[in-house]
């Protein structure tokens, strides 16, 4: 095989390459994440991640399981579809976070090929437990005003008043109570 | 052991059918959510929309996002009169160069309007969850991407914070997260639509003039609205698949 004289010294140089590519592999196996490609050129887990973020704000659903009362009045009003938390503030409130995510580029990445995820974030809910969280009501003048306030940009059909002219300083919930705000409904109790 | 080949043939497909059951049989989280069955949008109503500000503040509260920052914001609109001489000559146009403001986001509303010439209307805006995005197109590494369900998501342990992102997105939908310094943007509420709950957003506006609406429910009244109604989506020139549905959206909005 005249052809293959002298040619060791390229086997070698071609050993080196298969060698490099095994290597390349190797390494790949282990720093390309699991799901890295499952649903397309990404993470698949990191969806699984961002689901797991606690949610603030319950949903009015979970404030109508006790608070019947208020939802059968709310219902007959004009205010039927401002749900509860518009006013009222988020129901769930997160404690601080064990860890803060890890800042340098290197670390983060370190932490993406962690198979274990996230730690999670604790957090407290008023419909748990009512007396460990209560949700924050402002002021009601500036809850009213905030929608309320004769502008003409808004839409022409809703509701709007100048609030200094409407009410000389008296506070709203003397005539209307916010949960049926009608006047016709009797205002607050 | 002694297999003839005529067992040998039957058992091997059956151990191979075998080996996929295992394979198949524990699904990494016990849900009942499916991602196939959802495709994500949101409609605006901006003739319900009063400018409160609620979706800003809520927006924030949920998802931690730092003052100065928005993953949804409102804008006022003010497209006045045509201004003419008095020969009759129009001296400018109010639908290319109309008055937008939005202070702080509109977070805490927007100032109170006297002037009665004009049209005054607001435009609530956020990722439009494009279905054929630029923005996932341009990153280098894959951390930002369409999901299955239709919502343009980042994955913030991947991501670079590189910012081709924030120059690819025609709508000027996303930042930098100053802490994180990784890309940060609106994830329509991940976390809750797929736990059954509307986004933030919705669940704070008090007119209902944002809808959380998935275009694969044949239930959802988002098909009879687009019917009766005029929807439109940001830049329809760019082709980006927009699913952030405006119902009477003015000519004069960019």
């Amino acid at each position: 095989m005249s052809v293959f004289k002298d040619a060791g010294h390229l086997f070698r140089f071609a050993g080196l390459f298969v060698l490099a590519f095994l290597i390349f592999l190797v390494v790949r196996h282990f720093v390309v994440p699991k799901s890295f490609g499952q649903y397309g050129h990404y993470r698949g887990a990191a969806m699984g991640e961002i689901a797991a973020h606690p949610a603030k704000f319950a949903g009015h659903e979970t404030c109508e399981g006790c608070h019947s009362d208020v939802a059968d009045k709310k219902a007959k009003g004009k205010h039927a579809h401002v749900d509860c938390e518009v006013c009222h503030g988020a129901l769930i409130k997160l404690l601080p976070a064990p860890a803060e995510r890890p800042a340098n580029i290197f670390e983060r990445f370190i932490a993406s090929i962690d198979p274990k995820g996230p730690p999670e974030i604790p957090f407290v809910r008023h419909a748990d437990d009512p007396s460990s969280m209560v949700p924050e009501l402002p002021d009601t003048a500036l809850l009213c005003t905030r929608c309320h306030t004769a502008s003409t940009a808004k839409p022409k059909g809703f509701p709007q008043v100048v609030p200094a002219d409407h009410s000389n300083g008296v506070p709203c919930q003397t005539c209307h109570d916010p949960h049926s705000p009608g006047l016709n409904a009797g205002g607050a109790k | 052991m002694n297999l003839s080949r005529r067992q040998m043939l039957i058992l091997l497909p059956a151990a191979a059918i075998a080996w996929k059951a295992v394979l198949a049989g524990t699904p990494e989280e016990a849900s009942n959510y499916t991602m196939s069955e959802h495709w994500w949008g949101m409609l605006i109503d901006i003739p319900k929309c009063i400018g409160c500000g609620n979706c800003v503040r809520a927006c924030q509260t949920e998802n931690d996002v730092p003052d100065g920052h928005f993953r949804t914001w409102v804008e006022r609109y003010h497209r006045s009169d045509w201004p003419m001489t008095e020969s009759g000559e129009v001296t400018a146009n109010p639908m290319i160069d109309p008055e937008v403001i939005s202070p702080d986001g509109g977070k805490e509303g927007f100032p109170v309007a006297t002037d009665e010439s004009g049209k005054y209307f607001f435009v609530p805006k956020m990722c439009n969850h494009c279905a054929d995005s630029p923005c996932t197109q341009v990153c280098p590494v894959g951390a930002t991407f369409i999901s299955p369900d239709g919502v343009v998501l980042v994955d913030q342990k991947y991501c670079l914070g590189c910012a081709y992102c924030v120059q690819a997105c025609p709508y000027g939908c996303r930042y930098i997260h100053p802490t994180k310094e990784v890309a940060d943007k609106c994830t329509l509420c991940y976390h809750r639509i797929t736990k059954g709950l509307t986004t933030a957003c919705c669940e704070a506006c008090p007119t209902g003039a944002r809808q959380l609406v998935d275009l694969k429910n044949p239930k959802d009244p988002i098909h009879e609205f687009m019917k009766t109604h005029t929807v439109q989506v940001l830049k329809p020139q760019m082709a980006t698949g927009a699913k952030l549905f405006y119902n009477d959206l003015d000519g004069s909005v960019r």
